[in-house]
């Protein structure tokens, strides 16, 4: 449980401090504290807009959900049925994919803030068409083992594997759900506006599995 | 109606918040049945965790036949008497518990206290109800699967729990995993509003440290929670994979019935790490938005403000973050190392420190406070017994030299019950008691509460008190009758069929209860807008119960913390948080 508790403390630190620059030295009972509040509070504690927010309240809740399987896979690891996983070499291809369609996606971004309408689009379909690359080489790899007759009963090593590679799989379908609503938009030309926040998202979801995808492939390596 | 009109000399900065675009529904369906106002999805919320809570009271007065007078009932056979106490443990601890608390009363208080119009995310908000419906009837269709639902204790360890021969171990474990799974799916999205809500949609002046201590309380569990549930995410699906396709996550090299699995080389020691992860912080989840409550509550009902408001705050955040540290607590019979056993009871034993920070707070919020002895002050009272009780005999239970003989016995039984289900429930009555006035309009009768009060306290004690000695006595949990026990005394049997006595009683006296929230609901008393004379914002809506959108033409500004009762010179004993300074103590009666 090590990773997991690594991942919780720095999460726990983190809020910790936050939460004690807000609260310390403020002293809610004391009449001075009545009605002047300093630096026009406006309820909101992050300048983030909500639907930012929630993304990373959910890639937290993401990372949990991550950690907890890569400590187990740890913890599983050192049994004594376990043998270590032959790597398919087509995972390199789809790190790539995965790799240009989140450049793509950081291109989309960029545009985004300089609102060049053109290249937007074209950079939105292009990360849309890595990511759906990046998920028929995983398939394709699935595929491969199978055919070796590697199942995921075959080991441990085998299970995690198609459990890691479903799971962030499914991470990334949910992502594409977001991006196809915003690339219809964006085809039909709707304003930027109403899209530029999707977008936005989408580019910090594409980095976030990205590095998941990256710790994940080198746990798969190196074990 | 209690709108405060703002002076020119504003105190607090006129910042821009836009105002929130709120959903409108065109139709009936889309007001009640899919509606998007969180109160309305809160009460969606509470009324199925209650619906199923009931099933699962009647399984507990089921598996208290059966230990009063074994063999009674031919139906209660010892496959349906495991099922009973799985189900009853999973339905009381998830199901109803955790969706109550953050579902329920998340949902309905937190827009309403922090003063925002609903919850940030409406849509998604309305999903998780759904899912989280979906996940109660997928539960519930496994009591109907060939097989039954599963027996195999709600903690359910594998091997045993998918291994043929324990009940349910075909439909009725897969089942329960899915459910499980929606479960944790529909609370991450309520989970995600709840947080950002509470983040960013608060009102103007509505600091971090002028929040209710309720809101600090479900704003800790819901953190908990989004983090805490994926462990059992993880355990359910690499369950799942066991059983359905074979793999060997968990599952060792076992002979089953006479013959050899295809399993081999997993482990059951990663399950157990791996629900603990989960099923620790769920203790918090479950009792940090009753300490938050509660703390309300008293200082409401004893008219006096929550003593030490910033170390309430804090001893919710440091148990918060402690609960993830103390997991292995519940495994000490597993066969650790013993310098593990020593690490976790060490922490086990400092998150006493904030917890009896927090006990003490509250006993000294009491202090010659102008106590008010209504139906929810009672059950705050009712609750601080109850929680140092069950607080205590986790001292035992924590320490490992202690825990060993005490384990899975009785007392174990005892201990959870009072610390983690009578005292939590207690709350959640107090809780309806007290807030139902707003939801509804109407009082909930006061004679029926005072008396559904003390017959379920009392009751609970006769329960439980009795039940710690049967640990002593060595009287194991999750058996289904006792037979060669002969160090056992007769005299356990006796005391088996007062605890069930007592246990109808109890399960019986909460007709009343039901019973009251119907015939209040038409029958009760008007409340008018604030009938505790409270000063948190949920009382001062334009109407009672609140339209959607909650504050009616303008968002309440916020002036104060939550708790200014009996300040001197005020013109009242408690100021609104929507009062400002210059009005508390001119003699203008703003909360009119």
């Amino acid at each position: 449980m090590t990773t997991t508790l690594i991942f919780m403390a720095v999460l726990m630190i983190v809020v910790a401090w936050w939460l004690l620059r807000q609260t310390a030295g403020t002293e809610p009972w004391q009449e001075s504290a009545m009605g002047a509040i300093t630096g026009g509070h406006g309820g909101r504690s992050f300048i983030q807009v909500d639907r930012k927010l929630g993304l990373f309240v959910f890639l937290a809740v993401a990372t949990s959900l991550f950690s907890l399987f890569i400590s187990a896979y740890m913890m599983r690891m050192e049994l004594g049925d376990w043998r270590p996983l032959k790597d398919p070499s087509l995972l390199w291809w789809n790190t790539g994919a995965l790799v240009l369609s989140s450049v793509a996606m950081q291109w989309a971004r960029n545009n985004n803030k300089h609102e060049q309408l053109s290249r937007l689009r074209y950079a939105v379909l292009l990360a849309g068409v890595f990511a759906v690359a990046f998920m028929f080489g995983q398939w394709q790899a699935w595929k491969q083992l199978n055919a070796l007759g590697l199942f995921a009963y075959t080991n441990p090593a085998y299970a995690f594997f198609y459990l890691m590679t479903g799971l962030h799989a499914l991470h990334l379908m949910g992502g594409l759900v977001v991006w196809c609503l915003a690339a219809v938009k964006l085809l039909r030309g709707v304003e930027l506006s109403k899209v530029n926040l999707s977008i936005e998202l989408c580019a910090v979801y594409w980095h976030f599995l990205l590095l998941i995808w990256i710790i994940l492939f080198g746990l798969l390596l190196s074990t | 109606m209690a709108i405060v009109t703002h002076d020119a000399d504003e105190y607090v900065a006129p910042a821009a918040i836009p105002e929130m675009e709120l959903y409108h529904p065109k139709t009936w369906l889309g007001r009640y049945v899919f509606s998007q106002d969180a109160k309305v999805i809160a009460i969606q919320y509470a009324c199925t965790a209650i619906a199923i809570g009931l099933v699962a009271l009647v399984m507990s007065l089921l598996i208290r036949v059966q230990l009063g007078w074994p063999g009674a009932f031919d139906f209660i056979d010892p496959s349906a008497y495991i099922q009973l106490v799985t189900m009853h443990g999973m339905i009381m601890v998830v199901y109803l518990l955790t969706a109550l608390f953050l579902g329920g009363f998340g949902n309905y208080l937190i827009p309403l206290m922090v003063g925002a119009r609903d919850m940030v995310f409406p849509y998604l908000n309305m999903l998780s109800f759904w899912v989280y419906f979906i996940a109660v009837l997928v539960l519930v269709a496994s009591f109907f699967v060939p097989g039954g639902s599963s027996g195999a204790g709600w903690t359910l360890y594998p091997p045993q729990a998918i291994l043929p021969g324990t009940p349910g171990s075909d439909g009725g474990i897969i089942l329960m995993l899915v459910s499980l799974a929606l479960f944790i799916v529909g609370f991450t999205m309520g989970g995600l509003n709840y947080v950002v809500t509470v983040l960013q949609a608060r009102t103007r002046g509505m600091t971090l440290m002028r929040m209710p201590l309720t809101i600090w309380g479900i704003f800790m569990a819901t953190v908990l929670a989004l983090l805490a549930f994926p462990a059992l995410f993880v355990s359910a699906i690499m369950m799942l994979l066991d059983k359905i396709i074979g793999t060997s996550f968990f599952m060792p090299a076992i002979i089953s019935m006479g013959e050899q699995l295809d399993y081999s080389g997993g482990s059951p020691i990663l399950f157990q790490h791996l629900f603990w992860f989960f099923g620790h912080p769920e203790v918090y989840i479950v009792a940090l938005p009753a300490f938050g409550i509660v703390s309300d509550l008293l200082s409401i009902h004893a008219r006096k403000n929550i003593f030490g408001y910033r170390m309430m705050v804090w001893a919710i955040i440091i148990i918060g973050a402690l609960s993830f540290i103390v997991w292995a607590h519940h495994m000490y019979v597993s066969g650790m190392n013993p310098y593990f056993g020593f690490f976790f009871a060490t922490t086990t034993l400092i998150i006493a420190v904030p917890t009896a920070i927090k006990v003490y707070n509250w006993v000294l919020t009491l202090w010659r406070g102008n106590i008010r002895l209504n139906v929810p002050m009672l059950f705050a009272i009712g609750f601080i017994f109850t929680f140092v009780n069950g607080g205590l005999t986790g001292l035992f239970l924590g320490n490992v030299t202690i825990d060993l003989p005490l384990s899975d016995t009785m007392f174990v039984v005892a201990h959870f019950h009072m610390v983690m289900a009578v005292s939590p429930v207690l709350v959640v009555f107090g809780a309806i008691y007290h807030w139902y006035p707003k939801m509804t309009g109407r009082m909930l009768d006061d004679t029926l509460g005072k008396f559904h009060f003390w017959v379920t306290f009392l009751g609970t004690y006769a329960i439980y008190y009795p039940m710690h000695y049967l640990g002593f006595l060595g009287v194991p949990r999750r058996y289904y009758a006792l037979e060669g026990t002969n160090f056992i005394p007769e005299s356990a049997a006796s005391l088996n069929e007062f605890i069930s006595i007592a246990a109808i009683v109890v399960g019986a006296v909460q007709l009343v209860f039901i019973y009251n929230l119907f015939i209040s609901y038409y029958r009760g008393k008007e409340a008018g807008d604030n009938p505790w004379e409270a000063t948190t914002l949920e009382w001062q809506t334009a109407d009672t119960p609140p339209q959607h959108g909650n504050f009616g033409e303008q968002l309440p500004l916020v002036y104060r913390w939550a708790y200014d009762y009996g300040v001197p010179g005020a013109t009242q004993d408690y100021i609104p948080q929507n009062v400002p300074p210059s009005k508390a103590s001119s003699g203008v009666d703003n909360a009119e």
